[in-house]
């Protein structure tokens, strides 16, 4: 068995720690120099239920998750009773004494049973039962051989708030379930981990965490939101860091309040933002068009859940890509980013603030479930804040508007569509704005004229941002391939490791994926898009919208169309077994 | 120096002669002059409606939003930049009425905005359907047979809703208005002016008549104290025979919500720099290791 190579579950009812437990463990892993992958499943509830987090583990940078499982940690008879299929013939459960298991079933399926006193072990050792997480944790590394010194770290770092006393009697225990695992079953457990010295640092890090980096490192100064999954904790991020960075972080009455918040701060010469998913993004959507019309810039971080109405609000969907690309009634310049990775989250996070400031409009960043709370290892450089520039597009000075003889007038027509912006508060700009189609000097007009020269002047913004700021889809892999996977958002992971397997089986497959939705520079796309051989599209979601995007724009249909709905996201095998049941594929 | 004539435009309105608006236009700029504010130092937030076209009719900072709206824009621009003076313009309909949820939560908050909703007992630019102030029975287009819903009392709402400066006046009486818009722009707080007005197409009751036969000076009465809940609240609850205008309740023992934002200590929000934090940015990395 390769080491380093093994997929953990780690399953219970919400309130047990199986968040807690993972992402600890998930710490040790990536602070022993390893690559994680991290996905969490959990309910819409506070206790109860089934939640499980799923951590992989590789030598190498990974992008998604497997639906092989080598070890679970079963903290209830319900987390052995959704995942045992899972889990490949060898491998094991971790289990409490107390809870008891179908031995016939674990012979059936050559499932080891690494049942052990998990609860008695925190209750002699440690003094108390709540310790049986950590008795897990220490019990996980043990069978994998872990180094005990990462763990103890982590502990360390996890309970240092708690005092010394706690620190040491957490270690103690760990350190007993370690040894007891490791005598007992260690020999039967043929997949290890073993920490890689002298790495350089990594983090571990979700989408969301990311957005609120890439917002930080932009110098975003405000942000108001109303709470809603899964978007909330770039709030919480954001919120957890705003005394250091000065940032205004408002919870508002309602997501219109939350838009309208954003929209004021910006208006003022801040950089704003707001977050919901899209429940909340339909509250906003009437705001939206404002600050389009306004010229507002303003940045909405729309992290997409399942729909309709309240959904799946725990599970994952690329559902509401057509819904940004056209929310809120009349035409404007619509500029939409679609990161589907943590690295294209925080580059995302800022570029969004420049593309507002450029083209005076608002930026959606359209994430989903998946990719707010999958957790990745990254290289610490990877996010490099010296590379972050900050654009805040044309802007009259206060010097400028010193020696302004002619009044100024906010929106002021234009070759680019972009009039230079005076930041309220100078005695010179004296002007309004308003969300009535309006003169140069931003007073309410119905004259045909200046209603023509002020839309051709903002649907210039569009066409020039397609020029000067929009890539094409970026792809993975070989640049031609027989088959290319087509997608967008987070389903880029599984995507990339399905083409690296097709790849690896004699089918030469790369990945497009459109980081950049729009808007588009036409002949460029229609010109990739009708390179391709095969064009499989694959998206999370029922009507295939990233499909009718492309086929809108290049003309373009898929030859052959994956979609997903059940709230679940896409495994490697699952999209390579689909592609295979579709695709006549020589082998 | 301020002077009324640095807030005159040339922009015409579009109101109908004798609108109540053409009042409170004159008050609001009579009030940013004796308070000494020049145009580029205020911000009128309005929504939509005729009284909402106000700002575009004046020289001031102005952003003329959507309907129902303005309360949280302006509440975003006085975070943005505490040293503008914003102030609030809204019907009734806007304000008590689509907004009504904004205005509650702004007053809860202590937003230190002032604002002022010009009542008319009507919609007016969409030609006169009945409003949340409405008295019941009134007949419009939207209520041909009168309509059965109770007229809502703003004085009574702010002071549920913790408002700590509640007011009243009317259009036809520029003086008292300008008077009362300039202490509720100095209290440090949210500042309601409801304001009584004329809608002279569409309201053939509450006319400019009607009103002078009926409103008094509530700071006029003998032992009246506007910090006082109780005797608020006994006046808010006057309406039909007398109507009281001025200060009606007061309270400046509360601080801003501005004042109490960590991030505004250091100065307005627009003046602080953005970027090149760099240790600060590495800790935000080292804390994810």
């Amino acid at each position: 068995m390769p080491k380093n190579n093994i997929s953990i579950k780690i399953g219970g009812e919400a309130g047990q720690g199986v968040e807690s437990g993972g992402a600890g463990f998930a710490r040790a892993l990536v602070r022993g120099g390893l690559w994680v992958f991290g996905l969490q499943d959990y309910m819409s509830r506070i206790r109860g239920g089934h939640n499980f987090y799923h951590v992989r583990v590789s030598e190498e940078p990974i992008y998604s998750h497997v639906e092989d499982v080598h070890l679970l940690l079963a903290f209830n008879k319900d987390a052995v009773g959704y995942h045992l299929s899972e889990i490949v013939p060898g491998g094991g459960v971790i289990h409490d004494e107390a809870v008891k298991v179908d031995e016939a079933a674990f012979a059936e399926g050559d499932v080891r049973n690494f049942e052990l006193p998990l609860v008695k072990l925190a209750e002699e050792v440690g003094g108390h039962r709540i310790m049986m997480n950590t008795a897990a944790l220490g019990a996980t590394a043990g069978l994998t051989q872990y180094n005990f010194e990462r763990i103890e770290d982590v502990i360390e770092n996890n309970f240092k708030r708690k005092g010394a006393d706690v620190v040491g009697s957490n270690v103690k225990v760990a350190k007993a379930a370690y040894d007891m695992a490791g005598d007992r079953y260690g020999a039967d457990f043929p997949w290890k981990l073993e920490a890689i010295p002298n790495q350089s640092k990594k983090m571990l890090i979700n989408g969301n965490q990311a957005i609120g980096m890439g917002a930080i490192a932009a110098g975003c100064k405000f942000i108001s939101t109303y709470p809603m999954t899964p978007a909330s904790t770039i709030t919480e991020y954001i919120a957890a860091n705003a005394r250091k960075f000065g940032i205004v972080q408002k919870e508002t009455e309602d997501e219109i309040a939350a838009i309208l918040f954003a929209i004021g701060a910006a208006h003022a010469g801040v950089r704003a933002m707001t977050a919901s998913s899209g429940g909340g993004f339909c509250l906003m959507v009437e705001a939206y068009g404002l600050a389009a019309m306004t010229e507002t810039p303003l940045v909405i971080a729309e992290v997409a859940r399942g729909g309709p109405s309240t959904g799946l609000p725990t599970r994952t969907e690329s559902s509401d890509l057509q819904f940004v690309l056209h929310a809120s009634h009349g035409e404007f310049p619509r500029i939409v980013l679609t990161p589907g990775t943590v690295e294209q989250c925080f580059e995302a996070g800022y570029r969004a603030f420049n593309l507002a400031d450029k083209y005076q409009t608002p930026v959606i960043i359209l994430s989903d479930l998946f990719l707010s709370n999958q957790v990745r290892t990254v290289p610490a450089d990877s996010f490099d804040f010296h590379k972050v520039s900050i654009d805040r597009g044309e802007m009259v000075s206060y010097e400028d508007l010193d020696k302004l003889t002619q009044p100024y007038e906010r929106h002021a027509l234009t070759q680019s569509g972009i009039s230079p912006r005076a930041i309220p508060g100078h005695e010179k700009a004296v002007y309004i704005t308003t969300g009535d189609e309006h003169s140069e000097r931003g007073w309410i007009t119905e004259e045909s004229d200046i209603r023509n020269r002020q839309m051709e002047k903002r649907m210039r913004k569009e066409t020039l941002c397609a020029e000067q700021d929009m890539r094409l889809p970026i792809i993975w892999g070989p640049e031609t391939a027989d088959i290319s996977l087509v997608t967008f958002g987070s389903t880029i992971g599984a995507a990339e490791e399905a083409a690296r397997m097709m790849t690896a089986d004699g089918t030469p497959t790369n990945v497009l994926q459109f980081v950049d939705m729009h808007p588009f520079q036409e002949e460029p796309l229609t010109e990739l898009i009708n390179s391709l051989k095969t064009m499989v599209i694959v998206e999370m979601n029922f009507t295939a919208q990233l499909a009718q995007v492309i086929r809108q724009y290049t003309g373009r249909k898929p030859d052959v169309l994956l979609t997903k709905y059940d709230g679940r996201p896409y495994s490697p095998e699952e999209i390579v077994r689909k592609v295979r049941e579709k695709v006549a594929v020589n082998v | 120096m301020s002077e009324l004539k640095l807030f005159n435009t040339t922009e015409k309105s579009t109101w109908c002669p004798g609108c109540g608006d053409f009042g409170i236009l004159a008050g609001i700029k009579a009030a940013l002059a004796a308070l000494d504010l020049m145009p580029h130092q205020a911000m009128i937030v309005s929504g939509i409606g005729c009284g909402s076209k106000l700002p575009h009719y004046m020289t001031v900072n102005a952003y003329n939003s959507l309907h129902g709206r303005a309360v949280p824009i302006a509440q975003g621009i006085k975070l943005a930049n505490h040293n503008l003076k914003v102030i609030i313009v809204t019907g009734d309909g806007d304000g008590y009425g689509i907004g009504a949820n904004h205005l509650m939560q702004g007053m809860r908050r202590n937003a230190d905005v002032t604002h002022i909703i010009e009542n008319n007992q009507i919609y007016g630019l969409t030609k006169g359907q009945y409003s949340p102030t409405s008295d019941k029975g009134v007949v419009t287009s939207f209520s041909p047979e009168g309509s059965i819903e109770a007229a809502l009392n703003p004085l009574a709402l702010a002071l549920a809703a913790g408002a700590t400066f509640i007011s009243r006046t009317f259009a036809g009486d520029v003086k008292h208005m300008s008077a009362l818009i300039q202490e509720a722009v100095k209290h440090p707080g949210y500042s309601v002016v409801d304001t009584l007005q004329p809608c002279v197409t569409y309201n053939k009751v509450n006319t400019y008549d009607w009103y002078r036969e009926r409103v008094y000076k509530v700071e006029e009465e003998a032992g009246y104290n506007p910090t006082d809940r109780d005797q608020a609240w006994t006046r808010a609850q006057e309406w039909g025979d007398r109507i009281p205008v001025g200060i009606i309740y007061q309270d400046t023992s509360r601080g801003t919500y501005e004042s109490q934002v960590s991030a505004l200590q250091k100065g307005p929000l627009v003046q602080q720099e953005l970027n090149g934090r760099y240790p600060d940015y590495d800790a935000l990395k080292e804390a994810l290791v």
